[in-house]
């Protein structure tokens, strides 16, 4: 047995395609994620101690279960409560929900991160509470929460993987095929991770751009 | 116009059991300064911040130039304002921080032009010829395009100033504005607001700046433990202080030659 990452390489629009779902879902999802989070953190501050509770419990619960467990009972478990999704929108939602979860406690400790004089200020120059986040919260706190949310997006990127169990089209599982095909397993493990941690380069050096142009814009 | 400019009736605030205001009665005029001294945790800080609404007192009222600051009566009792009306009473009143509170993502002209862009809705251009004026008012003309970052201390109280100045409050509330700033730079500041007491602003200035205090000032009141123990013009607090505790404390800025009354 011999090792030949050429059986692989053959199979290149297969795999472009794979990557594509990847990417979709990923892009997507995180910024879902993102939206969704920021709205959960924005209401838990601001909702009263209720909203807190209520919010506080899901959240919980995204983060004390795997995603392997979530994405299980979300597509499996979906139909018995007449949700009905296909791989794809099942894949996309569960990544949204659960990247949600850990984008609003990154979003709490932004606005943690912000003296609370600084959003007296606004009061008092008559700003309502709409034009305090979106004009002194949100620039305030990108600095601070740009590292995390880049890390936060890099790990829902290698989670898409786990969406290759639900059947999504996406890379691993477009691969893991082909490899299974060709026997050439070691080989698709090999060129999976090679891809996989590309993107994830490609990732961080996005992020490192971001971060230099906020860095310049907010002079702290 | 016979009504005070801030009229504060039975006053009293806790936090948890602890009292910090008690049925605090005062009347600040028009076109006046008054100061609000006392030693630390007397309640001169928290009085100013009810005064703004950025606390809320237990009881008693507090009307800015005759509207109730924060409340409304109505026929069910009173209730409180919404935020749309908190912040139309808030209108009258600019607020200056000991700590500046200045945004750091944001210029110095960006600071002071933040409310006329998006309070008043008015174009960027003429936000920032508006705020332009302001800073020229504090002398900071030339520091309008720096971030408060670049900016020492004193500057960047100055451009609190203008920021508060911005949208033309007929009061000024200031919270120990000099208070986080060296010896040095405690000058500057004081010139600005000497300058706006010149000009008839009504002032409340809580200070530990008792020279300030008593060649600005044209009323002083003196808490003690959440008791405004009294007030009067600086000329009668100052010169013959009849009250052992003000005594007291006054002595301690003698003590330390800060004391300046003539």
């Amino acid at each position: 047995m011999s090792f030949d990452i050429a059986v692989i390489l053959a199979k290149g629009p297969q795999i472009l395609a794979g990557l594509g779902v990847t990417i979709l879902i990923w892009v997507a999802g995180t910024f879902f994620a993102v939206i969704l989070g920021f709205i959960v953190a924005t209401a838990r501050r601001y909702g009263g101690p209720l909203v807190n509770l209520v919010l506080a419990i899901p959240v919980e619960v995204l983060r004390g279960t795997p995603f392997l467990v979530q994405i299980f009972l979300l597509y499996f478990g979906g139909p018995y409560i007449g949700l009905r999704l296909d791989p794809i929108a099942a894949g996309l939602l569960g990544l949204s929900v659960y990247g949600a979860a850990y984008y609003s406690e990154i979003f709490r400790a932004g606005y943690l991160s912000v003296p609370p004089g600084h959003v007296e200020a606004a009061e008092c120059v008559g700003f309502s509470r709409l034009q305090t986040i979106l004009f002194i919260l949100l620039p305030e706190m990108a600095l601070l929460v740009l590292p995390p949310s880049m890390n936060m997006a890099i790990i829902l990127l290698k989670d898409t993987a786990l969406l290759s169990l639900i059947t999504v089209p996406e890379m691993t599982m477009t691969v893991s095929a082909i490899g299974s095909q060709q026997y050439a397993f070691v080989e698709s493990i090999v060129v999976l991770a090679l891809v996989y941690w590309g993107l994830v380069e490609v990732a961080n050096w996005l992020g490192r751009i971001t971060e230099r142009k906020i860095a310049k814009l907010s002079v702290t | 116009m016979t009504e005070s400019a801030i009229s504060i009736r039975n006053l009293s605030k806790q936090f948890g059991d602890t009292l910090v205001l008690r049925d605090i009665n005062l009347e600040v005029p028009r076109g006046q300064v008054s100061c609000l001294i006392g030693p630390s945790g007397s309640g001169k800080s928290t009085l100013l911040r009810c005064m703004a609404f950025l606390e809320e007192a237990n009881a008693g009222t507090i009307l800015i130039e005759g509207e109730p600051m924060g409340f409304v009566e109505g026929p069910n009792g009173r209730r409180k304002q919404t935020p749309a009306e908190l912040r139309k009473t808030r209108s009258r009143i600019g607020m200056v921080f000991q700590q500046f509170n200045l945004w750091p993502h944001m210029t110095a002209l960006g600071n002071v032009s933040a409310s006329l862009r998006r309070v008043r809705r008015m174009p960027r251009r003429e936000a920032e010829e508006k705020a332009m004026a302001q800073l020229e008012k504090v002398d900071l003309k030339e520091r309008a395009h720096h971030y408060p970052s670049q900016l020492s201390g004193g500057q960047q109280q100055r451009v609190a100033i203008a920021r508060a100045l911005a949208l033309d409050p007929t009061i000024m509330l200031f919270d120990e504005p000099t208070s986080a700033l060296d010896p040095e730079l405690t000058g500057e500041v004081l010139n600005v607001m000497r300058a706006l007491a010149e000009e008839g602003m009504t002032m409340v200035v809580v200070t530990h700046e008792i020279g300030f205090a008593a060649s600005v000032g044209h009323k002083v009141c003196f808490l003690d433990h959440g008791k405004l123990l009294f007030h009067d013009t600086p000329e009668k607090v100052f010169a013959a202080p009849r009250n052992p505790r003000l005594e007291q404390f006054l002595d301690t800025y003698l003590d330390r030659g800060a004391f300046l009354v003539q």
